[in-house]
């Protein structure tokens, strides 16, 4: 507890570096992430990622020296060259762009694991902690390469906000924006160094393993949230923020540890959380309208069933046995029964002994869906020149759905027709 | 000696690797095989740390069913959260390999394993690694054993099913049509993969195996258009890559999984350039070629 409460404090300037470092390393990456996703480019980022390492290898073996100004430099040549390879093998060859994924993400990192293991036989003393590039030390962030990288993602961040509505346009409608005159091409190639950028600043924080994670992972956990594209950016680089945060602080405390995973794991709990509980798209709020739905549906079909039972020998009012629907049309006798309560707990039926009969605003919303089944056969047979046994089906469906003005509007235009193509009558 | 165990070891992975590969490929689904490569990773820690052993059924038993929640995974945020495919691949992948490398950090010292041997395996130690039975029988190199038994399990599997494999892949309609279960199919290959990629983990690391999955069949799919023949390349490229991957990695002093993988990327290059049916090199010529008897006809 005590070492939390030194981190938290941020009494060690030396700690106040690693967290701005890892704040902005994370939270620029996931701004980025933001349009490679919406772009459906998510794996894209991936293979940047792997491909980096052969990069920073290299800079590495031509300069000698660890400094992140030349690492940074290396580490892009080969991002942006695997861009172009993966553009390439997929345009001009029959290999699908999955395969051509994979193949440069592996292949790339496989050269950049050779360079690694020979520059580490070689017995250089100074590419020790190299292969913190792998898995990410945010504690290694110290004053020079903290300058370098917050400037990259100080750059990252003021160039997503200076051609927000351009990157935007281009995720959504490549074709519009085409029409709009932008020049997409420059535009496009504007996200793909930003996605190489921001891979080669993330991945002090992250690693290149899981440099992928950053980008893809706040991004879906942020579309979870919301429709607006400001909105997920921002909610997308504040999760970044919190993971990085977070992956700092177990950094500190177990030098020992990798930083990247823990900062993947953090961001990913929020993800998998997100996938839940959000609402609206959630999956269980996803499943709590499914089954609303359901239960609206099976309801009705119950109402309606129960007016046709009534139409017959005009005893609208009646109390029938629960066979007695099922009769006129089966239903699963659970369901059946399950709906017949919710009913009654919502007053539209009455159950007098053991017989169940419709109230007064039962009766006009089983009268309602019968009417907007039938108007509908009878629009579907005289607009649509459906032949009037082909009707019923389509009519099913569309009756739980037609909103009060529709129902005016189809009124309207048959003119308040007594009959349905069955010549039964529209009941209002 | 050392050398010839070496390269036989990872001459049968890279076959039962790119058997696989030739499958996933042309289902586009090379970066589901990424993913589970990825994933298996923290089955195979707690396997380790379980049993205490390297050359546990358990641990290709439990990382297989691994590979086949994984694939489960995907199809489930794809499906019921309505995520894109790709976001649904990154985000399933990262996490469970996170959390694998998790796992070897706060088992450090318990299990037998390091982050180096995730990322590139050890296929050197594969000579020094032998099977001795307790009454002293020496019989050789473990890592051949396991891997001549995957790889006869994979040709078993691929034989038994291949009808089932090719239908699958090439004509999935048809295929659920004709009563055969697409999704079941689907999740055999990948149990299969996630199989193979435990089984080769030891000797080439997690990442590079999707090498081995992919790149040698996508070269032999520039080199064919024929299916069997696609197979047959496969293999030749696999002995091809672990032997110049062996002695390249013994010229640069660096790692031979690494070292392989980059043979194979070097056969897919020419390959992309220079096959005789699909090369960009041959495309053109064919395409000069073309317009220069085009323009050579007289104009009627």
């Amino acid at each position: 507890m005590d070492t939390f409460f030194e981190f938290f404090s941020f009494s060690d300037p030396s700690i106040v570096a690693v967290v701005i470092g890892s704040i902005l390393l994370t939270a620029s990456s996931a701004v980025v992430g933001t349009f490679t996703f919406l772009r459906k480019k998510a794996l894209v980022g991936d293979a940047v990622a792997h491909a980096v390492l052969p990069g920073i290898c290299l800079a590495f073996i031509l300069s000698g020296t660890k400094n992140p100004f030349f690492l940074i430099i290396g580490a892009f040549v080969t991002g942006w060259l695997s861009l172009v390879l993966i553009d390439n093998i997929t345009t001009r060859s029959k290999i699908k762009e999955d395969s051509a994924i994979a193949i440069i993400l592996s292949v790339f990192f496989g050269i950049g694991i050779l360079m690694l293991t020979h520059i580490q036989h070689s017995g250089n003393a100074s590419q020790t902690g190299l292969d913190s590039f792998l898995f990410g030390k945010a504690a290694a962030l110290v004053g020079k390469d903290l300058i370098t990288f917050g400037i990259v993602a100080v750059i990252l961040m003021v160039t997503v906000s200076l051609f927000f509505k351009e990157l935007k346009l281009i995720a959504f409608d490549m074709n519009y924006a085409k029409s709009l005159g932008l020049p997409v091409k420059a535009i496009d190639l504007l996200l793909t160094t930003l996605t190489v950028l921001a891979v080669v600043t993330g991945i002090q924080a992250v690693g290149v393993i899981l440099m992928a994670a950053m980008l893809i992972t706040p991004a879906a956990a942020a579309r979870f949230w919301t429709n607006d594209v400001k909105t997920m950016t921002i909610i997308a680089a504040t999760m970044g923020a919190i993971s990085g945060l977070i992956g700092a602080y177990v950094s500190y405390v177990a030098p020992a540890m990798p930083t990247g995973p823990w900062i993947v794991m953090i961001i990913s709990a929020v993800a998998l959380l997100s996938f839940f509980i959000a609402p609206k798209r959630g999956i269980i709020s996803r499943a709590v309208d499914q089954r609303k739905l359901q239960y609206q549906i099976m309801d009705e079909n119950l109402l309606k069933a129960l007016f046709h039972l009534g139409e017959k020998n005009d005893d609208t009012y009646k109390g029938r046995t629960a066979e007695e629907i099922i009769e006129k049309r089966h239903f699963p006798k659970a369901r059946l029964m399950s709906s017949l309560k919710r009913l009654k707990r919502e007053g539209f039926l009455k159950k007098k002994n053991g017989l169940w009969a419709f109230t007064e605003a039962g009766r006009i919303k089983g009268q309602r869906v019968v009417k907007l089944h039938r108007l509908w056969e009878l629009y579907l047979s005289k607009y649509v020149k459906i032949a009037a046994d082909h009707v019923h089906e389509d009519a099913e469906t569309i009756e739980h759905i037609i909103t009060p003005e529709i129902e005016a509007e189809l009124e309207r235009m048959l003119e308040y027709p007594e009959m349905d193509p069955h010549e039964e009558r529209i009941p209002y | 000696m050392d050398a010839f165990y070496i390269i036989t070891v990872s001459t049968l992975i890279a076959i039962s690797c790119g058997i696989l590969g030739c499958f996933l490929i042309l289902r586009k689904m090379a970066m589901v095989g990424d993913a589970i490569s990825h994933a298996v990773l923290p089955g195979i820690v707690l396997a380790y740390f379980i049993t205490g052993t390297r050359d546990s059924i358990w641990m290709i038993v439990g990382a297989g069913m691994l590979g086949i929640f994984t694939t489960f995974l995907i199809e489930f945020f794809h499906k019921k959260a309505r995520l894109q495919t790709d976001a649904a691949i990154g985000v399933t992948f990262t996490w469970l390999f996170a959390l694998g490398i998790i796992l070897i950090s706060v088992f450090a010292g318990q299990v037998d394993l390091d982050q180096d041997c995730v990322l590139y395996g050890e296929i050197a130690y594969v000579p020094i690694d032998l099977w001795i039975t307790e009454s002293g029988q020496n019989y050789g190199p473990r890592a051949l054993h396991v891997s001549y038994i995957v790889l006869i399990l994979i040709v078993l599997f691929v034989r038994v099913g291949f009808k089932q494999l090719y239908l699958t892949t090439f004509d999935p309609a048809f295929a659920a049509t004709v009563g055969i279960s697409v999704s079941l199919w689907n999740y055999l290959l990948m149990g299969a993969v996630s199989m193979t990629t435990v089984a080769s983990f030891d000797s080439v690391g997690a990442i590079l195996v999707v090498a081995l999955l992919v790149a040698p069949p996508a070269t032999a799919y520039l080199l064919t258009d024929k299916f069997k023949y696609m197979l047959i390349i496969t293999c030749i490229i696999a002995v091809i890559i672990s032997f110049f991957g062996y002695y390249l990695a013994v010229y640069l002093d660096g790692s031979i999984a690494g070292a392989i993988v980059t043979v194979a990327g070097i056969l897919f290059m020419l390959a992309f350039l220079f096959s005789p049916s699909n090369g960009i090199v041959f495309k053109r010529y064919l395409q000069k070629k073309e317009a220069a008897k085009l323009s050579q006809e007289p104009a009627q």
